[in-house]
């Protein structure tokens, strides 16, 4: 018995949710007297993941998994897990991880339980709470597969740090080959992006046009952020539909997540209300968001956000 | 091409939610039902190659006989015809497992169900049903094409998109982007008259035991109220000391 994480890399780069997700499953294996396995992709290398609470580490080599394929990843991690009789197998929330999930856990002939927000309540029998509704409630599941397949939810755990060493064994997996071909990818390097960020900064349509945006980009270039925006604002086509955050749109897990001239319609709050601190700036001071944020400013944009990003800016210089 | 869109019954997105029984069912008091936004989207898609193409679409839900209208609706819109499988839906996996098993008793070329639902937010049921019947999967889909039994699918990453080539049959877990907000159909009476006569097959399945029973739901504490500042300073000072997300 053992609990295995499959840990996400990018060009051989443990990212930062995993590193999460590997000092969740360490917490979860003390909590069931076990070992903590952690899976990667051989082009991580030899990164210390020990630091993080990894004590076995399984290196999953084949040509086949140079790239992402969720099919081929789901099957190599599933034979990893048989590979060390993990009992209970930790994935995270990424869009790669909620892709391949699903395929992993018919492999294992197991339960899985996404978006869940803590350690499990208890392991005999091994029960589990996780967000619903789109945040707006956490339900309590009992998971009875002989494997079971946990989900962590973003920025619900934290890194820790402990000392040590671990050891790393190989594993070639038996792989059938990938139904999809990727044959194009577009992906922006110069921006921050909404699922990483620890800042968000989204608006509303009381920037009222996309020519105004650039006061929100600025506000995210000073933060290291994340943009964003409300609904209205994609369906209009001011801004992309990448970028459009709530119950239909991304969800948001940041640390801080700043709101300037958005309402804060219910469909959006569901979105965004995981984030940690909630800022809002809005002219209305009976908008909806005020209910839901943690500081606000009644102000308008037009004043407010060259301020802020002026002030921040010395804040910064201060600070650094 | 048969083309199946796995549809799931959802309170409206406005709809308040509250728990009863001490905690252990849905509040469905005052509740309105809706076709999953994201099942809609795919839903809307599927009628476009039904339109365009030449294709058949079939809707199907796992559920009782309350979802029948949610059915109905999409029959209304276009669908030509329904699938009810009375199997509780427990859990993902036991819905899973009840689609596949009609899945294998037809010949469905393409298969799209929404990227997740809006009540548990699993993103679990199109994966699996990918896995128990052997169909190629395309997950946050946000455009398709075919063209004789291949498809070009567009996927949202972190970040990004990415194009996938693939061939028939598929499985799609779709999403806004595969048609546009307002590409979304409100039934007309003439479709809810034709819906009222459309097939609507109810089969009865023996379900596979579930294996993640849901014991009791929670909401979360009331919020405490916002401080709220006169100035950028003092929002930049509660920021880096108070919150320490600065």
């Amino acid at each position: 018995m053992s609990v295995l994480v499959y840990a996400e890399s990018d060009q051989g780069i443990i990212k930062k949710i995993a590193q999460e997700l590997i000092s969740y499953g360490r917490a979860l294996a003390d909590q069931l007297g076990t070992t903590l396995y952690v899976a990667v992709m051989a082009d991580v290398g030899t990164q210390n993941l020990a630091q993080y609470g990894a004590q076995q580490i399984v290196h999953i080599e084949h040509e086949a998994l140079q790239s992402f394929s969720a099919d081929a990843f789901a099957q190599a991690i599933a034979q990893s897990a048989k590979s060390v009789a993990a009992e209970v197998v930790l994935v995270s929330s990424s869009a790669n991880s909620r892709y391949l999930a699903p395929m992993l856990a018919v492999g294992l002939d197991a339960a899985y339980v996404p978006n869940c927000t803590q350690l499990p309540l208890s392991t005999s029998p091994f029960q589990v709470t996780h967000s619903v509704y789109t945040n707006k409630a956490e339900a309590t599941t009992e998971m009875t597969s002989a494997v079971k397949l946990i989900g962590l939810a973003k920025n619900a755990f934290g890194v820790s740090h402990f000392e040590g060493t671990a050891q790393t064994t190989s594993l070639t997996p038996d792989l059938n080959p990938s139904k999809c071909h990727v044959s194009a990818t577009d992906r922006a390097t110069d921006k921050v992006m909404i699922a990483d960020a620890e800042i968000v900064v989204s608006a509303g349509r009381g920037l009222k046009g996309p020519e105004n945006w650039h006061l929100i980009e600025d506000l995210a270039e000073v933060l290291g952020a994340a943009t964003a925006c409300s609904k209205p604002v994609s369906d209009l086509g001011w801004r992309p539909h990448s970028e459009h955050v709530g119950q239909t749109g991304k969800p948001v897990a940041s640390n801080l997540y700043i709101a300037i001239g958005i309402s804060g319609a219910i469909q959006h709050l569901a979105g965004i209300n995981s984030s940690k601190v909630k800022v809002v700036i809005n002219t209305d001071p009976e908008a909806p968001f005020f209910k839901a944020a943690d500081y606000g400013i009644v102000g308008d944009a037009f004043d407010v956000v060259p301020e802020l990003i002026e002030k921040l800016k010395q804040f910064k210089t201060l600070n650094a | 091409m048969k083309i199946l869109v796995c549809i799931s019954h959802v309170p409206d997105t406005t709809s308040k939610i509250n728990f009863t029984d001490n905690n252990t069912k849905f509040d469905q008091n005052g509740v309105q039902y809706v076709i999953n936004p994201n099942d809609e989207f795919g839903l809307t898609r599927a009628l476009w190659f039904k339109e365009q193409q030449g294709a058949s679409v079939h809707v199907i839900t796992v559920g009782d006989a309350q979802c029948e209208p949610t059915l109905r609706k999409a029959l209304a819109i276009g669908a030509d015809e329904a699938i009810r499988v009375a199997v509780p839906a427990t859990d993902g996996l036991v819905v899973a497992k009840a689609l596949a098993q009609i899945v294998s008793e037809d010949d469905y070329d393409l298969i799209i169900a929404g990227r997740e639902s809006l009540d548990y937010n699993g993103g679990m049921v199109p994966g699996m049903l990918a896995q128990l019947t052997g169909f190629a999967f395309v997950n946050t889909c946000i455009k398709l094409d075919i063209d004789h039994g291949k498809a070009l699918a567009v996927r949202e990453i972190d970040g990004g998109k990415e194009t996938i080539e693939v061939a028939l049959p598929l499985v799609i877990g779709g999403q806004k982007g595969l048609v546009e907000e307002s590409d979304l159909r409100i039934p007309n009476m003439r479709g809810i008259m034709q819906a009222r006569s459309k097939p609507l097959h109810v089969k009865e399945l023996t379900p596979v035991a579930t294996t993640a029973t849901t014991l009791s739901y929670e909401k979360p504490a009331p919020k405490e109220a916002v401080t709220l500042v006169s100035g950028v300073d003092e929002l930049i000072d509660l920021l880096h000391k108070e919150a320490k997300v600065l």
